[in-house]
């Protein structure tokens, strides 16, 4: 038996031991999760033990190092982690952006004074972050953001507006970008801040979208203090780090890490539409359409595989990251037109409870922000043209 | 198992790709067109079989190197992007595995060293139709007296007219059987068709043709199950030519469009194209790994091999036309004259799609086997 066998089978006993089985359910609403934070409350009982037993056991990050906070697994001890909890279904202890996007990027670019600091404090769930990129003129062309930090000496002095910084409302923290050489070309006058949400002169103001309540928000910035050592890696260079997060965020969205078991399409329409004597879907041509989506939906999962195994080998080029972010988007954008036509009249209806993500009419409103959040399928188009075909630019 | 290739089956897929470069690029092709549709070159057989090609998928108890389908799908790909022209998918891709899964061990012992030395060409004799079908056909054989007798006819024999034996598959009362046809058996005539890939193909009838018990190659397994695997084995095979189609027509495009020039601008830089190619790189991308997935599954004889193979075939048949059509259409004018060699590209995805059913066949099985 291999070390790595061991490790399955301890970490299988262990998990199904100690995860409770209201923690292994599919989640209905975003709200089911624990997203920690100063205001933290658990929704239940189980959701609590479920946290402490992980955070004991060190396998809320467990592949961060263990001075940080981590559990200190390789790669392949975290993978085979992940794969277990992915089977016995087992929700995340702690949902944060802190985890996925802000500790990558302290990881990569802040000082080893701020690790120590941020990086616990993370794994503890106790500040809850959000993240303030676009604007409402910096949207697609996001390195023309005019936020301002202005130089006070110890402090900078932040005055603007961001949007779509998600939980915004409910966040403790956010890590955002700000303009702090108003001279130089636009990619090279941008940084990246970590600012209290709770300091004076922040606001915020929730969206509401097609599909009804959102977790996105409008954040207001008038006159904001920021003190200097909240500014992570080097001034007027946050472009880089921004570029960094953008490519994680690109994975995430394009389901890469994606751990929830979803309803293939052919099993809802068995269920929904007129059927044949040989048992078969009766309208062809819905069929097919479902059959065809099918195939490319496992095959895509096939490439997250084949190209995560490549990257093993270190055979891998980040732009492919606007592949994934690219097609896994389209995916479930079609998915979701799929799921409409196969529902009929009862897909339509609208239910009253804004915050239920339980219907389909919403789901399918929601789906069509997939294409457009996190770069658009056609800037994803732009990079993989230029990044990867090494097509001219004008 | 990673979905990757591994060291040798590289080291392999890089000797193919240099040797096919220099001895049966698309000129090649070209000249073996002009020449009268001429099937392929003899010396460059008598390479690939010097170098082991023809004895990759031979177990190594008959002398071959049972190297995998993964190893020959590499030069499979190579073959697709340079459209060399050799009876690799004829004679090792579809006669030497019909021959690996037969349980016939005399005929085994007997024709396995032919088939590696490259003297023996086999070919699969199954199309009745127009379109592909597995097990509804007429072609059958009956016993009588100490010998089969063989009626029917098949279509589409790739390399029909040059094969020194035909793999047919027949019913037999009510089951199936594959046989080994002597192409020059009495009863037997071959008439030969140009397809537009500039390929040769033939129909073959059998007119009681008398064949000896022992020629059967399924004697105590069930003709089915065989004809099944062998399917799998076909589609996966002829998905990793179509899948070098794709790369090698779609790199010629790119190319094209960072040379021609338009309103004083590389035509590259406009937008509209360079959507285009990014949306054909990203179903490349998905064509690469069901191609690996489905000959990975061959290789390890996994129990969905049938899903893989027809899900490689489909999303293959499907992409190929979008990446054909694609590149004809961006290399404008150029594109559909004869002198250009984008055209044979368009000309042979359309004949690989087809053989072996086309992305509408496929996608109707793969909703049978999920039970829709």
């Amino acid at each position: 038996m291999t070390e790595l066998t061991g490790f399955r089978i301890q970490t299988r006993a262990w998990l199904e031991a100690n995860c409770p089985e209201s923690m292994r359910q599919p989640v209905k609403d975003p709200f089911d999760l624990y997203w920690g934070g100063r205001n933290a409350t658990f929704q239940s009982e189980d959701q609590k033990d479920w946290f402490n037993k992980m955070f004991e056991k060190r396998w809320v990050v467990p592949y961060w190092e263990i001075k940080y906070g981590g559990g200190g697994l390789t790669p392949e001890e975290n993978n085979i982690l992940t794969q277990e909890m992915t089977r016995l279904g087992c929700r995340k202890p702690l949902y944060s952006f802190g985890i996925s996007m802000l500790g990558p990027a302290l990881l990569k670019f802040a000082t080893e004074e701020q690790k120590a600091y941020y990086l616990p404090q993370i794994v503890e769930g106790k500040i809850w972050w959000c993240q303030g990129y676009s604007e409402p003129n910096a949207g697609s062309d996001l390195a023309s953001l005019q936020t301002k930090a202005i130089n006070k000496g110890d402090h900078f002095e932040i005055t603007g507006s961001k949007v779509w910084t998600s939980y915004a409302d409910k966040s403790d923290w956010i890590f955002c970008l700000v303009r702090t050489d108003f001279e130089s070309t636009k990619h090279t006058g941008i940084s990246f801040v970590l600012v209290d949400m709770n300091s004076k002169g922040i606001s915020t103001r929730p969206i509401k979208l097609i599909s009804g309540k959102s977790p996105f928000c409008e954040t207001f910035f008038d006159g904001v203090k920021v003190p200097k050592e909240n500014l992570i890696g080097k001034l007027n260079e946050g472009w880089n780090i921004a570029k960094f997060l953008l490519t994680h965020e690109r994975q995430m969205i394009g389901g890469i890490g994606e751990t929830d078991i979803r309803k293939k399409v052919h099993e809802v329409a068995l269920k929904n539409l007129p059927i044949n004597a040989q048992g078969l879907i009766d309208d062809g041509a819905i069929r097919s359409q479902i059959s065809d989506f099918e195939m490319d939906e496992e095959i895509f999962n096939l490439t997250i595989q084949r190209i995560t195994d490549e990257s093993k080998t270190g055979n891998n080029s980040g732009a492919l990251s606007s592949f994934f972010k690219f097609y896994g988007t389209e995916l479930n954008i079609a998915r979701h037109e799929l799921l409409m036509v196969t529902g009929g009249s009862e897909a339509l209806f609208w239910g009253e409870n804004e915050n239920s993500e339980g219907d389909l009419a919403r789901k399918f409103c929601r789906s069509k922000g997939n294409s457009i959040e996190g770069g658009t399928t056609e800037i994803q188009l732009n990079i993989i043209s230029k990044l990867i075909l090494g097509l001219p630019i004008k | 198992m990673a979905l990757i290739i591994s060291e040798e089956q590289k080291m392999l897929r890089d000797s193919a790709a240099e040797l096919l470069k220099v001895k049966a690029p698309v000129s090649e092709m070209r000249a073996l067109r002009d020449a009268g549709y001429k099937n392929y070159n003899n010396n460059l057989w008598d390479e690939m079989a010097a170098l082991g090609w023809t004895a990759l998928t031979v177990p190594e108890s008959y002398n071959g190197l049972n190297f995998g389908f993964v190893g020959l799908g590499q030069i499979l790909e190579q073959t697709g992007r340079n459209l060399s022209k050799s009876p690799l998918i004829s004679s090792i891709l579809l006669g030497a595995s019909a021959l690996r899964l037969s349980d016939n061990e005399e005929l085994k012992t007997k024709f396995f060293p032919g088939v590696i030395n490259g003297s023996t060409l086999l070919t699969l004799a199954i199309q009745e139709g127009k379109h592909h079908q597995v097990t509804s056909f007429h072609t059958k054989v009956i016993l009588e007296g100490e010998n089969y007798i063989l009626n029917g006819s098949k279509v589409i024999v790739i390399d029909g007219t040059t094969a020194s034996h035909f793999v047919v598959v027949a019913k037999i009362d009510a089951e199936i059987g594959l046989f080994l046809v002597d192409a020059l058996s009495k009863g037997v005539t071959i008439s030969k068709n140009v397809l537009m890939d500039a390929g040769t193909y033939a129909d073959v009838n059998f007119e009681n043709v008398s064949l000896n018990t022992k020629n059967k190659l399924n004697l105590n397994q069930d003709g089915v199950f065989m004809l099944d695997k062998l399917m799998a084995i076909a589609y996966s095979g002829l998905s990793a030519e179509l899948l070098g189609i794709c790369q090698q027509a779609f790199d010629m495009t790119i190319q094209y469009l960072k040379e021609r020039s338009q309103f004083g601008v590389i035509i590259g830089t406009y937008q509209a194209l360079q959507h285009r190619a990014a949306v054909l790189f990203s179903e490349i991308e998905l064509c690469k790994s069901i191609v690996l997935k489905a000959l990975q599954a061959v290789d390890e004889d996994e129990p969905n091999i049938m899903h893989y193979s027809h899900l490689a075939k489909a999303k293959l048949g499907k992409t190929v036309k979008t990446v054909t059509n694609e590149a004809i259409q961006m290399h404008g004018g150029i594109g559909v004259t004869d002198d250009a060699d984008i055209g044979f590209y368009l000309k042979r995805a359309r004949v690989v799609q087809q053989l072996f059913g086309d992305y509408n066949y496929h996608l109707d099985q793969l909703a049978k086997i999920k039970g829709y």
